[in-house]
């Protein structure tokens, strides 16, 4: 299956912002959900076939125009399932945002179930002044199942450079993923990068989770747990405390 | 640098010369470097008493900084800072990954670093004690280093210590045996001990420290006023 | 190429800062996730597939190109989202360059750079090619960390040895696949990570006692 899917948002001139663009197709399926709030939009992905099975190609643009203010949820996890032998599933998601723009990537889990075969490749570009918090969370594993091959590669640019970049590799064809240096016992795994003007001050607290300042202007916040409870319970409040300034505009 | 084996133009392209013999540490800009003393000794001989008495004798005097070895890496730094007798940034602690003669004999990498940071952040320095981290008899200085050692005994070992030898009581260029006043309670003969560090150590000079009888570390800190002097 | 002096690279008893480090194992083992030679097993086939690739590939790309060596070392930046591991990293370019200068006539390439930089310096400067870069920096990633995990839970050290002949062949082939892509724009050189190591590395940076620098 190929599917593509794309949202523009742009300042409406009045303090808000609209959607210029909406588009998707199963089972990359987007619905503008809830009241137009501090300004910014949300929009909710909310799936429309199982999947991503091998042999998929999905496509995700996201552009956030000068100004204008979107963050994008997800309705459930998502879940990678192995399907008729075929080359690895994709999911290519690209997104840059403009001065002054603002863009929240707070999606549900990815769910890498026994025997999937997935690459996710993220892409962002963030012009000088504009806001990313940027997270992704990955279970490796259905519930007491061995982990599926999952590969997500993702490079945060921040004006131009690159701010984030990072590779990581689980299940079979990863070598020591599940060793010390990795994810040891761990199942699950969550990264928060937030870049620009402002950034969410407290840090993460928990065993196996820190809050870093990168070299460029941002933070990565990391938590690995047993389950992906865990890493809810380190990087929710701290996501939280990002999102207060953008609440309050 | 020989100066003496050409003659600088005032156009020519900005160079260093490779001099033989002498450790290739990037030169520091502004002039002569600090003269670097190691203190070593065993485990409890009283290196970081030494080196807070030296630095309360001399602090005044010369300008002087600090670098620590502990194998628990801030502790003797710590010691320092508590004991109020040096500021913060004139003490750096190095790490030693459980291996204190390695940083300070095999690879003194980091301990140059640690040198030459301090000499940057504050300044033309006069000394720089590095004190090793406890270790054993057979722990010495790398003269890629420090200019000059000093090794720390003391007498509740016995008073053996100073005829078992061993490269630091052998060849340092400061033998110091430290609590003297315990001497009676362990039944150690310091008149032995001073025959047989001669024994061992020919010309070197030995002193004997009470560090709790004489909290400047006297005859240490004069002989540390003579090196420093000779330098200017 | 010359084997004898890539084994002088090499070598643990180069003079290079790398033994007050663990390479991010001291914070495990207090985790207790390694305490024997299994689990020195996973960690380091987890690092050699994650840091070690990452270096292997970095110090291949500036053994080949030393101009490119400033903007290695950003791209090595985004690859280190923990502050503690840069300066762990640009203190261990230091030492290294410090004692490369006394070997080769290493070029300028900074103060401080990071390790797998200052390692494709060296490597180029004494006339090695880009996969014995690789290989060296793939070679030191295990190695420094076995020799850490000896010292630190005094584990036998023939076994300790026995893994890292073990590892030995997928350090020669993480170290092809490196110089491989040694000529790829910063952007697209290997990056994996190893969050565990990141996270360790910043609660071992906040630890009152450690043995070890990182």
């Amino acid at each position: 299956m190929r599917a593509e899917a794309r949202v523009v948002a742009e300042s409406d001139g009045r303090g808000g912002t609209r959607l210029a663009v909406l588009r998707g197709e199963s089972p990359l399926l987007l619905r503008r959900t809830g009241r137009p709030a501090g300004g910014g939009v949300t929009v909710h992905l909310v799936g429309g076939a199982a999947g991503p099975l091998r042999g998929d190609e999905l496509r995700l643009d996201v552009v956030v125009g000068p100004g204008a203010r979107l963050e994008m949820l997800s309705v459930a996890a998502s879940l990678a399932l192995p399907g008729r032998p075929a080359p690895p599933s994709r999911l290519t998601v690209t997104a840059s945002v403009a001065a002054g723009g603002t863009l929240r990537w707070l999606p549900e889990p990815l769910i890498a179930a026994a025997g999937c075969d997935h690459d996710v490749v993220t892409r962002v570009d963030v012009a000088e002044g504009g806001t990313l918090l940027w997270r992704d969370d990955l279970v490796c594993g259905r519930h007491r199942e061995a982990s599926g091959a999952v590969r997500a590669d993702t490079l945060i640019r921040y004006a131009g450079v690159a701010l984030y970049r990072h590779e990581l590799a689980v299940g079979p064809g990863a070598p020591g993923w599940d060793g010390a240096a990795v994810l040891g016992g761990g199942r699950a795994i969550g990264t928060v990068v937030a870049a620009g003007p402002q950034l969410p001050g407290p840090p993460v607290v928990g065993a196996d989770a820190a809050s870093m300042r990168l070299a460029g202007p941002g933070v990565l916040a990391t938590a690995v747990g047993e389950d992906i409870r865990q890493v809810k319970a380190a990087l929710d409040p701290w996501c939280g405390a990002a999102l207060a300034p953008l609440a309050l505009v | 640098m020989h100066p003496e084996l050409h003659e600088h133009g005032p156009d020519e392209v900005p160079h260093t010369h490779p001099d033989p013999g002498v450790d290739p540490h990037t030169p520091l800009a502004g002039g002569p470097r600090a003269l670097r003393i190691g203190i070593g000794g065993p485990v409890g001989s009283g290196k970081t008493a030494l080196v807070a008495a030296l630095c309360r004798a001399l602090g005044e005097e010369i300008r002087l900084a600090v670098v620590t070895n502990d194998i628990y890496t801030t502790e003797d730094a710590d010691f320092l800072l508590r004991n109020g007798v040096l500021p913060a940034e004139r003490i750096r602690a190095v790490e030693t990954g459980c291996c204190p003669h390695t940083a300070i004999r095999d690879d003194i990498s980091a301990n140059l670093d640690a040198v030459e940071d301090l000499e940057e952040k504050l300044g033309p320095l006069d000394l720089v004690l590095v004190e090793s981290g406890g270790d054993n008899l057979t722990a010495t200085f790398s003269k890629g280093l420090i200019d000059q050692q000093i090794f720390v005994v003391d007498v509740s070992g016995g008073d053996k210590v100073p005829r078992k030898g061993g490269p630091g009581v052998t060849t340092a260029d400061l033998l110091v045996i430290n609590k003297t006043d315990l001497a009676p309670m362990v039944g150690a003969d310091l008149s032995v001990m001073d025959r047989d560090a001669k024994a061992r150590r020919h010309e070197l000079p030995t002193v004997f420290l009470s560090l709790a009888e004489d909290k400047q570390a006297t005859p240490v800190a004069d002989w540390i006023r003579g090196l420093v002097a000779a330098r200017v | 190429m010359s084997l004898a002096t890539l084994l002088l690279l090499a070598d643990g008893r180069l003079p290079s800062g790398g033994h007050a480090h663990s390479g991010g194992l001291e914070p495990q083992i207090a985790a207790g996730r390694v305490r024997d030679v299994d689990g020195l097993d996973g960690f380091l086939r987890g690092r050699l597939a994650t840091g070690g690739l990452v270096s292997a590939a970095f110090a291949a790309a500036a053994c080949a190109d030393t101009g490119r060596a400033a903007e290695l070392d950003v791209g090595l930046d985004a690859r280190t989202p923990s502050p503690a591991l840069r300066r762990a990293s640009r203190a261990q370019g230091r030492a290294l360059l410090r004692a490369g200068r006394a070997m080769w006539p290493v070029p300028a390439i900074g103060r401080e750079p990071h390790q797998p930089v200052a390692l494709g310096a060296l490597a180029a400067a004494a006339g090695l090619t880009p996969v014995e870069a690789a290989v060296a920096a793939a070679h030191g990633t295990t190695t420094g960390s076995a020799s850490a995990a000896v010292r630190l839970l005094g584990l036998d050290p023939y076994a300790v040895h026995a893994l890292l002949a073990r590892l030995a062949p997928e350090c020669d082939r993480i170290a092809a696949v490196a110089a491989a892509r040694s000529g790829d724009p910063v952007d697209e050189l290997p990056a994996a990570g190893a969050p565990l190591l990141d996270i360790g590395a910043e609660h071992h940076a906040t630890w009152e006692v450690r043995l070890f620098a990182s």
